[in-house]
Formats: C-alpha cells, sequence, structure tokens
C-alpha cells in the first residue's frame, strides 16, 4: 500500500487555485504534482503514475466560450483514452468550481451516459453575477460519492463563480436525485429554509455538487480547498471552528489508498 | 475573404438572465415598447479554404453547449451586433483560433468574438442607436450595429512599413517648436523642446519620429514626474514666500528617510515599495491611477489599469498575493443633460471600471481585499481608479544588475498598435474629442495571458534565469528598455518583436503599450531555459539585442537606424521646472449643520452613497482566492460589516510563525476642497488607525501616496498640492512611517466644448501596509457579544467642516485637525490587541461616532445601550455634533467585562472612556444632551444596504 498517493493537480492556462488544492491535498496525505495539461498531452501516459486526478478552480482559457468548455475539448480530444482508463480503474477524480465545470462540459459527470457525452451543464448564475461569499454545504444522505458519504459535518467554505447554475432537463434533475448522484447541497447553518444568496447561483434542488453512479468522480462549485485550516473559517474571529472542507480531500486519499 | 457567421443561443424556454437584466434596463432607458431579449453569442469566422466541414466541427466541438445551446438564426424584431474593433484585444477570439488549430482545422485563420441582442416589442430604432452605444457597448473599442451586421473584426495587416521619418526640428522657432509638440501630441512644454532641439543642433543633425517619440515618452509627467521635482515657488496667504525644492524631496523622501525603518528593502527605486515580512519572504506594494483611460473606456481602462499595476509587483520579482482599489465616480444618479459632451455617464464608468476591476483580479486568481468608493459632481468628466498590487518574494530574490552582453529579452503579448502615446495622453487634459483622438491610447486585457506570464518569471527568478526584470507598462518597450538600459545602453532590432500584425511603423512598435509583456535582462547562457519555460506556459518569448555597455541606444529595424541618442540626454537632458504655486485657505462656514432630526440623520449617512454598503460591489470580487484572507472585506454574524482592513496571510508563509499583513486606506478629498494640508493629515491617520484597528504594529506600518489632481500650471492647484504634500509629510514624521512608493496623476481636467473646465477636487489617497504580528489576534469589526463593554478611543472635538453630516444638512465647522500624538496612542491601542484584551475595534471617520457605533452593532447583530457625552470630549459638545464630528485618531472598542479593567489601565495615558456595552436587544440606543436616540437595528442594516 502506498503511504501517500501520488495525486496529480492539472492545470490549464488560467487555473488559479492550483496551489491550494494541491497544499489541501498535501494536508489529507496524498503527494501532489502540478503539471500543465500541454505537459500531459506530451505524455498522456504518466496520467496512470497518478492514484488521484484533481481539476483545481480558475478561468481555464479565460472561460471564453463559455466556462470550462475549451478545457473540457482540449481533454477531450487529447487526453480521451487516459482519461477513460483512469475513470474506468475508479480511482478518484476531484473538479472544483471551474474543474467541475470541465466535468460536466467534458460528459464525466453526471456519467450516467456514455464516457464524454454531456447531459447536463453549468451556466450563469441567476443574478446575472460573479459572486463571492461563504456558503454552508450539506452532504446528502445516501450520495454514492465516495468523497461525500462518510463526511460528519457540514462543509463552510467560499464560492466564487459566475456560472454555477446547473441546468438539466426535468427528467435529469429527477434521475439524479433517484440514483444518489446529488453529493452536496447549500444549506443554512440554523437548517432554515435556503433562498439566494445561501445558494449563490440558483441552481435547482440547491445543488452544490454532482458525483458519477460509480462515485469516484466528483465535482463542486464551492472551494472546500480554501477551508482546510482553522484560520481560514470565515467566522474564525469570532471564535468559530469546525466545517473544515479537509475531510471531503481525505475521503478522496482514503479511496485511492484502498484501491492500491 | 470568405466569413461565417455563428449565432449561438439558448434553447427555447431556458432562463436567460442576462437577456432579462439587459430588458429591465433598456426598459428603464426608455425603450417602453421592449417585450423581451435574447442574448447571443456571435463568432465570426475567415479563411480563405475554410469549408462548411469545418465549421459544423467547430460548431459540434466548440460553439455549442449541446444541454442548453443550438445555433440559431433571424428571429425578434430588431437586433444589436457588438464585435471588438479590429486590433483591440479579442481574448476569445485568441483563444477560438488556438483551440481550432488544436483541433485540427487549420483552414481557421481569423476569428472573432461578440454579441447579439436579439429584441422583441415595437422600438424607437433611433433611441436604440442611441442608447446602445451607451449601454451595450463602447464605440471607442467595439463596432456597435442596430438591424445591421457588424464589420468583422479581424485586424489583417497591411504591408510591412519601415517608414521612419525625420523631424526638421533644427530649424524652427518658438512657434514652430510648440506646434510641432501639438501635432505630434508630445505634451512638453517650450523649454523642454528647445532642450531638444539645443541637443540636435550640437549633433548637427535632425531627430528620428521615433527618437523625438522616445524623448516625449520618457520625459512625460507620467513617466518623469516633473511637478513632483520641479522647484516651486510658494506664496501661501499670511506668509513669506517659500521655495520648496521639490515635492518629491522636500516631503515624501524626506519623511522615508527621517523614519529610517529597518524593515525597508527597497524604497522609490523599483516599480513598487518593499518591504521585509519575516526573515524569509518580503512584501511589495504598489499602487497605480488609470484614470484617463477610464474615463474613455471604463472597463478596458480599469481592467488594464489591474493587469499594469500587477506587471509592477511581477517587476519586482514578487508573485501578487492581493488587489486593492479605490474608485471615485460621479453621482450615480446624475442628470444626463447636466454632463459635458464627450463625457460618459457616471453611472456607465462605475459599471465598467468595476466589472474591469473584477474581471483581471479574478482571472488572474489574485484576491481583491480592499478598497473604496467615493461619489462627488467633481468627478463626473474624470473619474479616479486607483489599482494597487501587493506581492511577496524570496528575501533578495530580485536581481537589479544587467551586465554587457546580456540579451534584451521581451516576453507575453504580441505587439499591436493599441496603446500608442498612453503616457503622453495621461500627462494631458482631456476634451470633448477625447475619446476620438486617443481611441488608440485605450486598451483591453488579458489576464490569462499575464497569468502564464507570472508563471514564467516566478520559475525564472526561482531558476536565477535574469539579472534584471521590468514590466511593460506607458511607453512600451521605449519605457522598459530605455530605463533597464540606463546605465549600460543597448543594440535592438525592432524586427524581432512577434507582433500581432504586420504594418507598424518601427516607432510604433518601440511605443506600444500593448499589454501583458514583460522585459528581461538574461545571460546568453540561460536563454534556451527561459525559451523552455516560455514554452511550458504558453508564453511568446523574443531575443530583441543586448546591453552594450557604450550608453548609448541603437534601435534598429532591419539593420536600419531607427534611434541612436545617448542614454545620459535620454534620462538626465530634460530641464527642471520652476513653477509658482499659490494659495489662499476659502471661506466657507464656521457653524456646524443644523438638525431637527438626529435620529433621521444617521439613518440618511447610513445610506448616503459614500457611506453605504459596497457590497453588491465588492461580492463580484473574488476576495477568497489564494486563501490566505483571514480579515475579509465583509465581517460579522452574517457577513454585512465594513471591515477597516484586509488581514492576510501569505501563501506559503513560514509555519513557525503567525504574522499576516494589513492592508488598508484612507481618502477624504471634501477635507481638502477647504484645508489641503489637514486633508492629508487624515489621509494618513485614517489609513494607519485602520491598519492598528485590524491588528497592525504601527512601529511597522509602510505608506503609499497617490496623488491625484487637476493641471498645475495653475498656481491655485499648484498650491493645494503642495500643502497636500507638506502635510503627508508631517504626518508621517509624527507616526514615524516611511513612504515606499507613490504616484502622481496629474492634469485631472476635461476642458467641455463650451469652454468650461471640469477639475477634479485634489484627491490624495493613502495606502497602508501593516504587518500583524500575531494573525490569531486580528480583530474585526464587529459586536461579538452581549455583555461586552464599548469603549471611544481618542479625543472628539467639534470638527463637523467637509463631514458627511455637513455635506446632508449644509453648514461646516473646522475640518478634523491633525493629530500629532497619535502614535503614542495608537500604541498603546496596539499593546491592548496582542494582549488580547479587544474583542472588536472599528475606525470612526466618514458620519463620526454615531455611524461607527451603528456598524459595529449591525455587523453582529447585537444591540448597543451607549451615552455618547461620555466619548472623550463630547460632554461639551451640541448632541450633533458629539454624534457626527470627524475627528481624526479614534476608534470604537469593544472589551469582554472580564478585561475590561486591563484594557483600561492599557489606555490609561490616553482618552479612553467606556460609553455603554453591547446588548441582546434588537435595538441601539445612544444618550445625548436632551435624551435618548434609539434605532430598530434592522432599520439601521436597511439603511447601510449591503447583503448583495
Amino acid at each position: 500500500m502506498l503511504k501517500r498517493p501520488p495525486a496529480l493537480v492539472l492545470q490549464a492556462p488560467g487555473s488559479n487555485r492550483d496551489l491550494a488544492a494541491a497544499r489541501a491535498l498535501t494536508l489529507a496525505g496524498a503527494a501532489p504534482t502540478l503539471l500543465t495539461v500541454g505537459e500531459l498531452v506530451e505524455a498522456p501516459e504518466r496520467l496512470a503514475d497518478f492514484r488521484f486526478l484533481l481539476l483545481p478552480g480558475g478561468f481555464s482559457f479565460g472561460d471564453d466560450l463559455g466556462a470550462g468548455r475549451l478545457w473540457a475539448a482540449t481533454l477531450r480530444d487529447r487526453l480521451a483514452e487516459p482519461l477513460a482508463r483512469f475513470v474506468e480503474a475508479g480511482r478518484p477524480i476531484l473538479g472544483i468550481c471551474n474543474g467541475f465545470q470541465a466535468l460536466v462540459k467534458l460528459g464525466l459527470l453526471p456519467g450516467r451516459r456514455a464516457l464524454f457525452e454531456a447531459e447536463v451543464t453549468l451556466t450563469h448564475n441567476a443574478s446575472g453575477q460573479f459572486a463571492c461569499r461563504p456558503v454552508f454545504l450539506t452532504p446528502e444522505p445516501g450520495t454514492r460519492s465516495i468523497f461525500c458519504r462518510a463526511l460528519t459535518a457540514p462543509i463552510v467554505c467560499p464560492v466564487a463563480h459566475g456560472e454555477g447554475r446547473l441546468a438539466a432537463s426535468p427528467a435529469t434533475l429527477a434521475a439524479l436525485e433517484a440514483e444518489g448522484l446529488v453529493a452536496l447541497r447549500y444549506a443554512r447553518a440554523d437548517g432554515g429554509p435556503v433562498a439566494w444568496p445561501d445558494n449563490p447561483n440558483g441552481s435547482p434542488g440547491h445543488i452544490a455538487g454532482l458525483c458519477n453512479p460509480a462515485g469516484n468522480i466528483l465535482g463542486l462549485m464551492p472551494h472546500p480547498e480554501d477551508h482546510v485550516l482553522p484560520t481560514q473559517h470565515p467566522g474564525y474571529l469570532r471564535g468559530a471552528s469546525g466545517h473544515s472542507g479537509l475531510p471531503l480531500f481525505q475521503a478522496g486519499v482514503a479511496h485511492a489508498l484502498q484501491l492500491d | 475573404m470568405h466569413v461565417v457567421r455563428i449565432e449561438v443561443g439558448l434553447k427555447p424556454g431556458l432562463p436567460d438572465p442576462r437577456g432579462a437584466a439587459l430588458c429591465a434596463r433598456l426598459q428603464a432607458a426608455g425603450l417602453t415598447g421592449l417585450t423581451g431579449v435574447e442574448g447571443r453569442d456571435l463568432y465570426l469566422l475567415g479563411g480563405p479554404a475554410l469549408a462548411d466541414a469545418d465549421v459544423a466541427r467547430l460548431v459540434e466541438r466548440l460553439l455549442v453547449d449541446p444541454v442548453e445551446q443550438q445555433v440559431v438564426q433571424g428571429g425578434g424584431d430588431h437586433r444589436v451586433e457588438i464585435a471588438p474593433l479590429p486590433g483591440v484585444t479579442d481574448s476569445a477570439g485568441e483563444h477560438l483560433l488556438d483551440a481550432a488549430h488544436a483541433l485540427g482545422v487549420s483552414a481557421l485563420a481569423y476569428a472573432g468574438a461578440g454579441r447579439a441582442w436579439v429584441l422583441r416589442g415595437a422600438v424607437d430604432v433611433e433611441h436604440l442607436t442611441r442608447i446602445a452605444a451607451e449601454l451595450l457597448g463602447n464605440p471607442v473599442v467595439e463596432a456597435i450595429r442596430v438591424d445591421a451586421p457588424v464589420p468583422v473584426p479581424f485586424a489583417l495587416g497591411q504591408p510591412v512599413d519601415a517608414t521612419v521619418e525625420v523631424e526638421a526640428i533644427r530649424a524652427l522657432d518658438a512657434d514652430g517648436l510648440l506646434a510641432l509638440g501639438a501635432r505630434r501630441r508630445l505634451a512638453l512644454n517650450g523649454a523642454e523642446l528647445s532642450a531638444i532641439q539645443a541637443h540636435y543642433r550640437r549633433l548637427d543633425r535632425d531627430p528620428t519620429d521615433a527618437e523625438l517619440e522616445m524623448l516625449a515618452q520618457t520625459w512625460s509627467e507620467h513617466c518623469v514626474h516633473k511637478t513632483f521635482k520641479a522647484r516651486i515657488h510658494l506664496t501661501e496667504a499670511g506668509r513669506p514666500p517659500e521655495i520648496v525644492d521639490g515635492l518629491f524631496n522636500q516631503y515624501i523622501k524626506a519623511a522615508t528617510v527621517k523614519a529610517d525603518s529597518p524593515w525597508l528593502r527597497s524604497v522609490f527605486v523599483d516599480n513598487a515599495g518593499v518591504v521585509a515580512f519575516d526573515d524569509q519572504l518580503d512584501v511589495a506594494f504598489k499602487v497605480e491611477t488609470h484614470n484617463h483611460p477610464s474615463a474613455i473606456d471604463p472597463f478596458g481602462g480599469a481592467n488594464t489599469g489591474v493587469g499594469g499595476v500587477i506587471r509592477d509587483v511581477m517587476g519586482v520579482s514578487a508573485r501578487p498575493i492581493a488587489c486593492t482599489d479605490v474608485l471615485c465616480f460621479g453621482p450615480a444618479d446624475t442628470d444626463a443633460a447636466h454632463l459635458p459632451a464627450g463625457v460618459l455617464h457616471p453611472a456607465r464608468v462605475a459599471e465598467g471600471v468595476i466589472a474591469g476591476v473584477g474581471d483581471y483580479g479574478n482571472k488572474m486568481g489574485i484576491p481583491t481585499v480592499n478598497g473604496a468608493i467615493l461619489y462627488d459632481p467633481d468627478y463626473r468628466a474624470n473619474p479616479l481608479v486607483f489599482c494597487g498590487c501587493l506581492g511577496v518574494a524570496p528575501r533578495g530574490s530580485h536581481p537589479r544588475a544587467p551586465q554587457v552582453g546580456d540579451r534584451v529579452i521581451v516576453i507575453g503579448g504580441h505587439t499591436g498598435r493599441d496603446g500608442l502615446r498612453g503616457a503622453t495622453f495621461s500627462s494631458m487634459e482631456m476634451g470633448a474629442d477625447t475619446a476620438a483622438v486617443a481611441g488608440s491610447s485605450v486598451q483591453i486585457g488579458h489576464p490569462i495571458h499575464q497569468k502564464q506570464v507570472l508563471e514564467v518569471v516566478v520559475e525564472a527568478r526561482d531558476l536565477g534565469l535574469y539579472t534584471a526584470i521590468t514590466d511593460c507598462g506607458a511607453g512600451g518597450l521605449s519605457s522598459a528598455v530605455g530605463e533597464m538600459a540606463a546605465e549600460l545602453g543597448a543594440a535592438v532590432e525592432l524586427r524581432h518583436v512577434p507582433l500581432k500584425y504586420a504594418g507598424l511603423r518601427p516607432w510604433e512598435i518601440w511605443l506600444s503599450e500593448a499589454q501583458e509583456r514583460m522585459v528581461l535582462a538574461v545571460p546568453p547562457a540561460h536563454v534556451d531555459a527561459l525559451r523552455r519555460l516560455c514554452r511550458r506556459h504558453g508564453v511568446s518569448i523574443a531575443d530583441l539585442g543586448h546591453f552594450t555597455g557604450d550608453g548609448r541606444l541603437d534601435l534598429r529595424y532591419d539593420g536600419a537606424p531607427v534611434v541612436d541618442l545617448s542614454m545620459a540626454f535620454l534620462h538626465d537632458g530634460i530641464p527642471r521646472r520652476e513653477m509658482t504655486a499659490t494659495w489662499t485657505p476659502p471661506a466657507w462656514p464656521t457653524s456646524p449643520p443644523e438638525s431637527a432630526d438626529l435620529a433621521a440623520d444617521l439613518l440618511a449617512l447610513l445610506a448616503s452613497p459614500d457611506i453605504a454598503s459596497k457590497e453588491a460591489v465588492v461580492r463580484t470580487y473574488d476576495h477568497e482566492v489564494q486563501g490566505g484572507t483571514v480579515v475579509r472585506p465583509f465581517v460579522g454574524v452574517d457577513h454585512h460589516g465594513p471591515s477597516d482592513a484586509a488581514v492576510l496571510r501569505p501563501f506559503g508563509a513560514d509555519d513557525a510563525h503567525h504574522r499576516a499583513v494589513a492592508l488598508s486606506n484612507g481618502i477624504n478629498p471634501h477635507y481638502g476642497r477647504l484645508d489641503p494640508y489637514a486633508m492629508a493629515w487624515a489621509a494618513v491617520d485614517e489609513a494607519f488607525r485602520n491598519a492598528v484597528a485590524v491588528g497592525a504594529d504601527p512601529r511597522q506600518v509602510a505608506l503609499l501616496d497617490n496623488f491625484c489632481w487637476g493641471n498645475p500650471q495653475r498656481p491655485e492647484t499648484l498650491g493645494a498640492l503642495t500643502l497636500a504634500a507638506r502635510g503627508c509629510h508631517d504626518a508621517a514624521v509624527a507616526l514615524q512611517a516611511a513612504y515606499i512608493s507613490g504616484k502622481d496623476s496629474l492634469n485631472n481636467e476635461f476642458l467641455g466644448e463650451d469652454g468650461e473646465r471640469h477639475a477634479i477636487p485634489g484627491t490624495l489617497l493613502i495606502s497602508a501596509l501593516g504587518l500583524v504580528p500575531d494573525l490569531r489576534r486580528a480583530v474585526t469589526m464587529d459586536a461579538k457579544a452581549a455583555g461586552d463593554v464599548v469603549y471611544v478611543v481618542g479625543e472628539t472635538r467639534a470638527e463637523t467642516g467637509g463631514s458627511a453630516w455637513a455635506r446632508l444638512r449644509g453648514g461646516g465647522g473646522p475640518v478634523p485637525a491633525p493629530n500629532p500624538g497619535a502614535l503614542a496612542l495608537f500604541s498603546a491601542l496596539h499593546a491592548a490587541i496582542a494582549a488580547g484584551l479587544v474583542r472588536a475595534c472599528h475606525d470612526c471617520s466618514e458620519g463620526g461616532l454615531a455611524v461607527a457605533l451603528a456598524e459595529v452593532a449591525l455587523a453582529g447583530g447585537l444591540g448597543l445601550d451607549v451615552d455618547v457625552r461620555r466619548a472623550p470630549g463630547a460632554a461639551t459638545l451640541p448632541p450633533g455634533v458629539a454624534l457626527f464630528a470627524e475627528s481624526s485618531s479614534r476608534f470604537v472598542v469593544a472589551v469582554a467585562p472580564a478585561d475590561a479593567a486591563a484594557f483600561e489601565a492599557a489606555l490609561a495615558d490616553h482618552p479612553c472612556a467606556a460609553l455603554g456595552a453591547v446588548t441582546a436587544a434588537s435595538t441601539v440606543r445612544m444618550a445625548v444632551d436632551g435624551g435618548t436616540l434609539a434605532w430598530d437595528l434592522g432599520d439601521l442594516a436597511r439603511a447601510f444596504g449591503g447583503g448583495g
């Protein structure tokens, strides 16, 4: 068994939460490496060396043509095969914010259809604006996500995006709910009814994160990597603690270890 | 050329938030018959061999999101199409072209991206055409067409043009010199033009166009700060005449020399000021302005302003970790009929500037953590955009000594005709035709490109690949290479500069201010390694020449001479200006405002644009990225309380300590109208105390000065500037603080077609960078717990002149006076904070004690029960004055009851008094002479706004 599973943080031009993601992986017990998409395209076989793949937040290709779309197009055209093998091996893949957008546009999430066939998308927030604010996330009971099913506490962390509203047909939304593919929802700390800005983008069902049927791929709009230290809690200077995003990374690392 | 137009819209029935928002705005703008708006992406694809199958592949793989989008055509009753003008940065078009080629669609030769808005309903086309240019796009950088196809945005380029013109300057008389200066927009005065003429007479030849342009750029106010270096003859009412031996030397630099702080690493010599963070890291801080460009293209101007100041920090080899921005606009409700011709509406300016600020920082992944927004009618024609950037670098990692033989390397963006003469443009006043004449001075940023350049710079720094680095800002390569080669000289071949399109003349290549470029001095042995880094990050690199050691600039195009100048003349040939300044204090009312309803006044003040919550704006900026923001812009129980300063823990800081950085600012142009000297004191005090309020150590606060002023050729304008600079000096000396960087932006004036002159109020921004010794002891401004004792620290005086209350109710009174004893007070408060005795601390500034107390309460979601008469100095003041006076050096502090005695002991030698307590009630009660005022917490929160 590997003590520190090798994890790949894959950078696109415009990725900007890559270093924070690598820090979270390190704290969670993985050994992260940062590679650009270009470097991986030149040596696609390297993907198989990793036990965990993380697509970090940022503005890949400036979000031109739509958030995550050009990143997804590059991955599909140049890395489809190694990615497919990685997915089929059940290794954990985590897409955060822009990485989630790319996974959705790549068709790896929710992954109910053939590989690389998109079924849902992430589009402009209902407010029409980019929004940066703290959110309260609850793991969905009964989710298939290997990242979320063992979470024992909600996560408090920021969102920072303009295109985070989940869009799908009513039938697809119903299927996501019925099949345990909803991983995380926006909620309120007091348990009260959720409205804007608790749900910052207007996603139906207050869905913040999705997984695939096998549970090894998770995508979410909020940034758990921005709350892995006690001082990062938005209420830290009011004495607040807990609700860290780190357990989510730890669950992914634990899964990666268990595969070997 | 074969051009294919592709329109991508949403599938029927899907929500279109952006279309709906625009529909509401257009209806509000008078298009009453409008019933709906649909937004579409518009792509223009060109290439001689582009086949239908290529287009189909691009549509399927890149242009359409199959879940919610489809290709559409026509529809609606009217349409507005918008696309970038040829040559304007089109990042989506560039990315589309790259992605198409990666897909194997090599027949795509040109790609442009625009928008189409499809309108439904009966619309007056003439009206639509007029407001389209105001609300939908900006004709300075975009083509806008109503009910007609937009022209293709491709910059096709022209034949190579190596023309170098010679200007016959030697034969000109004085008028001829000034005419030459005007024709080329050199922004030089008669003495400076004569110095150039004399130089060429000595050389026995005439200058080339590139030489003249380079001299004008190097000698521009923007680049060389002639006014701050000038000898000033000052006449102040009631005082003997005085000579000021340079505002910079005598006031700004002198304060820094006197502070003699051991933690200063590099001040005034580089693109940014640098101070020590700990034993391993230095922090660099720089604040710039981008006012003129933001006036004519708010988005692009602010966008490239942020990009530029980030490059300044990259130019000291630092990784940017935070951005700040302070914005001054005309009132949003300005009647358009009262705007001078050629001026954009302030609401439009604000919207564009805010979007431009957010776009750059968000996309580069730099948190925007501190700032301010001010409104005043005198900013209508001249908005101010102050952009700041903080960065970190390992101690001693920034090399600054190019060697003879090192290569002159440019990395990053390609060069186009964008941004020509920006340095001289920003040194002139504006007029009704400025947008038309200076359109080419405006640029659009490409933050993703700069992010890639940043990664190259940081890795190259860590590998020691360069001996010097600077950014390409105002003046482009001319300025960057001119400065870097100031000692050694350089030989440069312009043909090697990568161009966006052919047809630029040599002087245009040299002066272009195309964005996202850095110049590096690289030893020949390291060039290949740098090329590999650039390849890894997709950044272009070009080797332009070498540093020679002969002290000359030898600039050629394809071997033919373009510039042959001695560096000594270029940098030292400018004659020092002698300038005249006068100051007579204006008359203003001596009595304070009068009001019959102080309770209503507090609500009105909380709702006034300067004081009201800026949360709706600030939440469009990413203030979390990099994960180091400990004190955020909004704090408190529901995150709606306005912070005094940001506190950041730099990424990668040593785990062995808990040190952090505080960033804050101080600004108040209203005091300056009455007393510029007192304004400077107030701004320095405010920036400093904001940093202290969150936990910064007063012995480790560094200052930055940014002056935005009118035309200094007017003696009274220069007089006010001189007094403000003197105030900066005296206040900093009293606080034993150093200025580590600064900048001035002058000539912020607009000459209307009717001859009316619109000048800004002299505006001084002081930015502060403070070290917080232990972030676990940092303090936020929100009330934490019922029962905590509420104190006011600092003396309240009858200082209502220029106050927010006076602007609300009229009247005047003295402006806040200098407080030479502030340092001792701040140090005592800091000792209490560092000892963990302070639960909440809030700066008291605009709106006085009443506003500060209300903000503490609403941020904490808790009530207050206080007696304002107990505040030091307040007992003898009229109630309104006690509540709303804006005396400097004051704080509202909340302390746990158990710590009250220790806190009082810590502040024993200073004005400090307990006013009452935090309560669990939902009311804020303030006792004043004649009774107790009370407000419902919800009413205060609603007046303050936010939650957006």
